[in-house]
């Protein structure tokens, strides 16, 4: 449901869009801040290489002429000097780049690799702190494609598509400024050549990027297609209904093949267009560089030569060098327009803002002195304090107790539309406070609340006195345990999972706590028992037994105030008695919060709100509320249905 | 490489496409390699004589080489990509159809979001691979072999200089590649564990932040990503030496072409001309080899999607229908004859042993047993969504599995626990059960399962759309669409799999009373709640993969104290109110 939300809302850096300007300058300064030594070498020795390999052919040339000359003067030993040292001169020149090449490529790949570790090191960094509604607004699916495909395109670019343009950059300066040094007439001869390359690649890139956005919406349906169909392909067994399924995602992949096809026939003509442009190119400049040297007409160049065989020859090589780099400069550009579109997603992602946390009051260890009041200590308590930093520089502590006071709270995910009404409501330490109320009416919202997930509109909510706005995040949030309705388990061991809930608590606490919460029994009949690794988010679990799990990873957090939304709904209620038990006995004194379904979960709380539309319609104690045949009383005798 | 090869089996009709383009190809460097060597007459013999006619004859013929090498670019372009991508859309097609072929336990064998990528990302890269590689590899070869054709034929003696370099780049390649190899596989895990470790953390953001473990979470995701960050340079400090390879062979090779090539320009073997065209050679050569090795990378880079994509369609189908299978259930009861079963063969554990059971035709049954007891194993074997390790499963007299499947899952309806609609309308979704269901026979199964009336009250009635999986009905009328469906293909055995788990007390009672009306067909009812199974003529309470009892509600209330206290503990918790006591007995 979320993806849909996310897909339907505009964002500002949908797929597809080619990044605006000033992303190149934002990724070099970047990736300068990544290595701001190793970079400027590294590119230095690029432009080494560039220019070394250019300019040999200069050299080669020169060695020929030396070596025409002499055979047909037959003196070779005049000159066998000077070849020697054009000679010398080229492999040194060889050697050089070879150095450079090597050396750049090398730092290259450490360079990509580590700024890409860097950039994925800050992204990930930065989306732990972003607020929950970021998560609820962007889909699942598409936050992973900043770390798959958005890394991958940005991987291409820098590795492969900067250098390669830089390279061909400087190889077209060169080759350029060394055919006007020959001949001025046949450069600009070349000049019109590579304007027809340039408009026709263009218009190629044009025509496919039309079909490959396409194939971007058909990829899209085609993945939601067969998510769905994927999800519910046990029920199309059921029914037999194969057939039916393969006609319907036929008609899919079709739609897929026509555009993947037309994009990429028109992305394949570039190379063999460009390629052939210069072999066209290469034709004209023989045929014209052949008329002009039968003819008369005086060569302009810079360097004043007459046209000659020696002229022409190199200068037809250099047409093929030349057409060669224009084609690989355009066969780069596709994957740096991709690239910085990557870039800039990457960059909106890192730009997001971050979850505000003006608190100061934090969480204590504390020990409780002989005149009720409490002073802070460093070793681990059973008391925690809320550490008061006061404005005039002194301090006070409170006692934890888990008193939480909502008053005439209202609130709305977006501002257009309220959820909460006027919410108020009172958890005095060790009562349990039930939330009842058909999907929708606001029961998980106000728990979200609590923990400031989401912050108020309007009101005021109160926890042990202090307003939560104050007491800072992590330490409100550790003070809580809640228990959420879909169980999370990471990949790793059912010990680790149950040690999430305290990284400090050793095997034996993690077993208490599963026997707490009725974990054990299944735990131990587990192939491995406590050591059985969990993959893919528990999926050989039944959902009951991930409740378990997720109960018993609460219990081993020893929380003051525990937030229970619908954590027993799988769990059959013969268990669910059991492990209700021992929860009960884990959380005397303590306040605890419970949403949920079944009624029989509730039926002991304290309070047992009801809500509807995101009121609270009636309040009291299951006795209560039965005597007032309202709601609650329908609820309970079936007479209508909870969804 | 092997996955790949087998792969290209898939190409079918495709095949005719991608034999062309090659053609096409070589056709297009053939005219393309003809043109230096035009060239070269018409400077050596056309200028150095100034006979312009001649120069003019062999331009024309350049301009026609060009042009056909431009035509022949440009037909390639067409074929290669329909090769490429219909080769892709078959391979998607062949996924789709295998996994439709899916037994349940096959379908275990493979996450959902897995079974997506293979079909979606894997196919891309792989059709990309095979599109972006085809004219480099078909190039590399033409203009490897006639560029040694050619200076060999030019100078022999020079052209051995090509006989050492070719071979030391050649095997320096092949080194590279035989490194990168089985280093990409290594980097492919390392992403797979990256990006599992983000959806991890992704999907269970609010645990995240509930439990303040952002930091450690950033710990587990900087030694994943260090990992990947170190195994991909390692991969390519090796991939990008190939650049340097080929720079260091081509420099060697000119060298010793200018150094035995001065040489025997001198002892007058050799023409000056001659030289100048050999360093062409040089180059085109060289570059081939350039072009070959990076097909072998790109193509080893998509060689994991490829065994991914393999996996699926070399998955062995482990439930399949009996060749001339029965195809008439003759009565509705259901037998286990000391049936085990485990979910893998290799578990160790059962999850069902020893089970007894038997059910008559007509008759209605009640299922009862805590979190994992083994409910959901025991019915989904009569529909024979999996088979029996041991013992024999019976419908109607006959082993399921003497049974063609349709035959046998058309009369066994089973309502699933993890129930799903699909995108269309309400009424396309219940023709699922009949797709021949008039609107006649629609209305009466949707009364059947009590949701006639809400159908009814929506603004397009059964033509409704739902939204995907149905997310704008709530749960409680989604289970009884689900129901609805599942009548409408009056099977002779219907199966709740806790599936009316969000439907409220009292239309659940009305459920099961309409159901009690189609006398004769049988009806086995899983359900949390005692109240659902009260009244049924057996109930049989499970246990750690075991029937522990089976007799009726008094019979277990007396002598059975697992049953006792699940029934305890509903009648505390308050689920037997008066009000519904009431109405049970009025049902």
């Amino acid at each position: 449901m979320t993806k849909n939300k996310a897909s339907s809302s505009p964002s500002t850096t949908a797929r597809g869009q080619r990044a605006p300007k000033g992303v190149l300058r934002r990724l070099l300064r970047t990736l300068f801040e990544f290595y701001p030594v190793l970079l400027p070498v590294t590119i230095l020795c690029i432009l080494i290489n560039a220019i070394v390999s250019a300019i040999p052919a200069v050299f080669l040339q020169k060695v020929i002429a030396v070596v025409d000359e002499t055979y047909q003067s037959g003196d070779w030993s005049s000159v066998a000097g000077r070849i020697l040292t054009y000679v010398l001169v080229l492999v040194i020149m060889y050697i050089i780049s070879l150095i450079a090449g090597t050396f750049y490529t090398q730092m290259m790949a450490i360079i990509t690799q580590g700024s890409l570790k860097k950039l994925r090191e800050k992204m990930f960094s930065h989306m732990q702190d972003l607020p929950i509604k970021y998560f609820d607004t962007n889909g699942h699916g598409d936050i992973m494609s900043y770390y798959t495909n958005d890394v991958d395109t940005l991987r291409q670019m820098i590795s492969q598509s900067l250098p390669q343009m830089t390279i061909a950059g400087i190889t077209l300066l060169v080759v350029f400024c060394i055919m006007m040094y020959y001949s001025i007439i046949l450069a600009l001869l070349v000049v019109a050549g590579i304007v027809c390359m340039v408009i026709s690649a263009r218009a190629i890139t044009n025509r496919s990027s039309k079909y490959f956005l396409r194939q971007q919406v058909t990829l899209a349906k085609a993945e939601a297609f067969m998510e769905e169909m994927m999800t519910g392909q046990k029920v199309i067994k059921v029914f037999c209904h194969e057939n039916g399924a393969k006609e319907d995602f036929d008609k899919v992949n079709g739609e897929i093949f026509f555009n993947a096809r037309n994009g990429n026939r028109f992305a394949n003509i570039l190379m063999p267009l460009l390629g052939n442009i210069g072999n066209v190119m290469y034709v004209v400049v023989a045929l014209v560089g052949g008329a002009l040297l039968l003819s008369d007409i005086p060569n302009i160049s810079i360097s004043g030569m007459a046209f000659s065989i020696s002229i022409v020859v190199p200068f037809l090589n250099m047409t093929k060098q030349f057409a060669g780099s224009v084609g690989q400069v355009s066969n780069q550009i596709n994957m740096v327009i991709m690239g910085l579109a990557g870039a800039h997603r990457i960059f909106a992602l890192l730009d997001e803002e971050p979850e505000t946390d003006e608190g100061y009051v934090t969480l204590v260890n504390a020990t409780e002195n002989p005149d009720g009041s409490v002073s802070e200590c460093k070793e681990t308590t059973n008391v925690w304090a809320w550490k008061h930093q006061h404005h005039d520089g002194t301090v006070t502590y409170t006692r934890l107790q888990g008193d939480v006071r909502f008053f005439d709270v209202n609130f709305g995910y977006t501002p257009e539309k309220t959820v909460l009404h006027n919410i108020s409501l009172y958890a005095k330490p060790g009562q349990k406070v039930a939330f009842v109320g058909s999907t929708g009416a606001g029961k998980t919202t106000i728990t979200n609340l609590i923990n400031r997930f989401y912050d108020i509109n309007d009101g005021k909510i109160r926890y042990d006195g202090i307003n939560i706005n104050k007491i800072k995040k992590s330490d409100l949030r550790r003070s809580l345990g809640i228990v959420l309705q879909d169980t999370n388990l990471f990949t790793g061991t059912v010990m680790e999972n149950i040690r999430y809930g305290n990284l400090k608590a050793c095997d034996e606490e993690c077993i208490a706590a599963a026997e707490l919460a009725g974990a054990d029994d299944f735990i131990r009949r587990l192939p491995e028992g406590y050591n059985t690794m969990l993959t893919g988010n528990g999926a050989n679990l039944s959902q009951g037994q991930r409740q378990l799990l997720a109960i018993a990873r609460a219990a081993v957090a020893d929380p003051p105030v525990m937030i229970l939304d619908e954590a027993t709904s799988s769990i059959d209620t013969r268990t669910e008695a059991i492990v209700q038990r021992g929860m009960d006995a884990l959380m005397t004194g303590r306040t605890v919060f419970v949403i949920a379904h079944r009624l029989s979960t509730v039926h002991n709380a304290d309070a047992i709100m009801v809500l509807d539309h995101g009121r609270i319609i009636e309040r009291g104690t299951h006795d209560d509320l039965l005597k007032l045949k309202g709601t609650y009383y329908q609820l309970y005798t079936g007479a209508l249905e909870l969804d | 490489m092997k996955s790949l090869k087998t792969l290209l089996r898939y190409l079918g009709p495709y095949r005719k496409d991608m034999i062309t383009g090659a053609l096409l190809v070589i056709i297009e460097t053939g005219f393309e390699l003809i043109i230096p060597i035009l060239m070269a007459d018409l400077i050596d013999i056309g200028t150095a004589h100034h006979d312009i006619p001649y120069i003019l004859h062999k331009g024309g013929q350049m301009a026609i080489c060009a042009l056909l090498s431009l035509v022949t670019g440009l037909l390639y372009a067409k074929f290669a990509a329909r090769a490429s991508y219909g080769w892709g859309s078959r391979i998607r097609e062949a996924q789709f159809e295998r996994v439709q072929e899916f037994s349940f336990s096959n379908l275990d064998r493979f996450e959902t979001s897995s079974l997506i990528t293979r079909m979606t990302t894997d196919v891309t890269i792989l059709q990309n691979a095979v599109n972006g590689g085809f004219r480099p590899m078909v190039r590399g070869p033409v203009m490897l072999i006639f560029g040694l054709f050619l200076s060999f034929r030019m100078n022999t003696k020079l052209a051995f200089i090509f006989v050492f370099c070719a071979p030391v780049l050649g095997i320096i390649l092949f080194y590279i590649v035989n490194k990168i190899a089985p280093r990409y596989l290594l980097l492919q895990k390392a992403v797979d564990k990256l990006n599992n470790t983000v959806q991890e953390s992704l999907t269970a953001i609010r645990t995240v932040k509930a439990f303040v473990r952002g930091e450690y979470e950033q710990e587990k995701f900087d030694k994943v990503n260090k990992t990947m960050s170190d195994t991909s340079q390692d991969t390519f400090k090796y991939a990008v030496l190939n650049m340097p390879a080929f720079q260091l062979t081509l420099y060697t090779a000119i060298i010793l072409i200018m150094w035995f090539g001065g040489n025997m320009i001198i002892n007058s073997s050799l023409q000056v001309g001659e030289l100048t065209g050999f360093l062409s050679y040089v180059f085109q050569i060289m570059n081939s080899m350039m072009m070959i090795s990076n097909v072998f990378l790109l193509l080893s880079r998509s060689l994991s999607s490829a065994q991914r994509i393999s996996e699926v369609l070399d998955e062995k189908i482990m439930l399949t229908s009996p060749e001339n299978g029965e195809t008439n259930i003759p009565a509705g009861s259901v037998c286990f004859e000391n049936v085990s079963f485990k979910y893998k063969e290799n578990a160790k554990a059962y999850a069902l042993s020893c089970v007894n059971l038997n059910i008559k035709e007509g008759q209605t049954v009640g299922i009862i047993g805590g979190t994992g007891s083994a409910k959901t194993t025991l019915v989904q074997l009569i529909p024979r969504l999996y088979d029996a390790t041991e013992g024999s499963v019976k419908v109607g007299g006959h082993d399921v599995r003497e049974y063609d499947l349709k035959t046998l899952r058309d009369g066994v309806g089973i309502v699933l626990q993890k129930n799903v609609l699909f995108s269309g309308t309400i009424r396309e979704n219940l023709l699922w059960g009949n797709p021949h269901a008039d609107d006649e026979t629609i209305h009466e199964a949707c009364r059947a399962a009590c949701v006639d009336d809400f159908i009814s009250n929506l603004p397009q009635g059964l033509d409704t759309m739902l939204e995907h999986g149905g997310v704008n009905v709530s749960g409680g009328q989604k289970q009884r669409i689900c129901i609805a469906r599942t009548l409408l293909k009056h099977p002779k055995i219907l199966i709740f799999d806790d599936s009316t788990s969000a439907v409220d007390t009292a239309t659940e009672a009305s459920i099961r009373k309409s159901l009690g009306n189609i006398r004769e067909m049988t009806k086995i009812i899983i359900a949390q709640r005692i109240s659902s199974v009260i009244e049924t003529d057996q109930i049989i309470v499970m246990n750690d993969g075991r029937v522990i009892a089976n007799g009726t509600h008094e019979q277990l209330l007396q002598n059975e104290p697992i049953y006792r206290e699940i029934y305890e503990s509903q009648t505390r918790g308050g689920e037997f109110s008066a009000g519904k006591t009431n109405q049970l007995e009025k049902a």
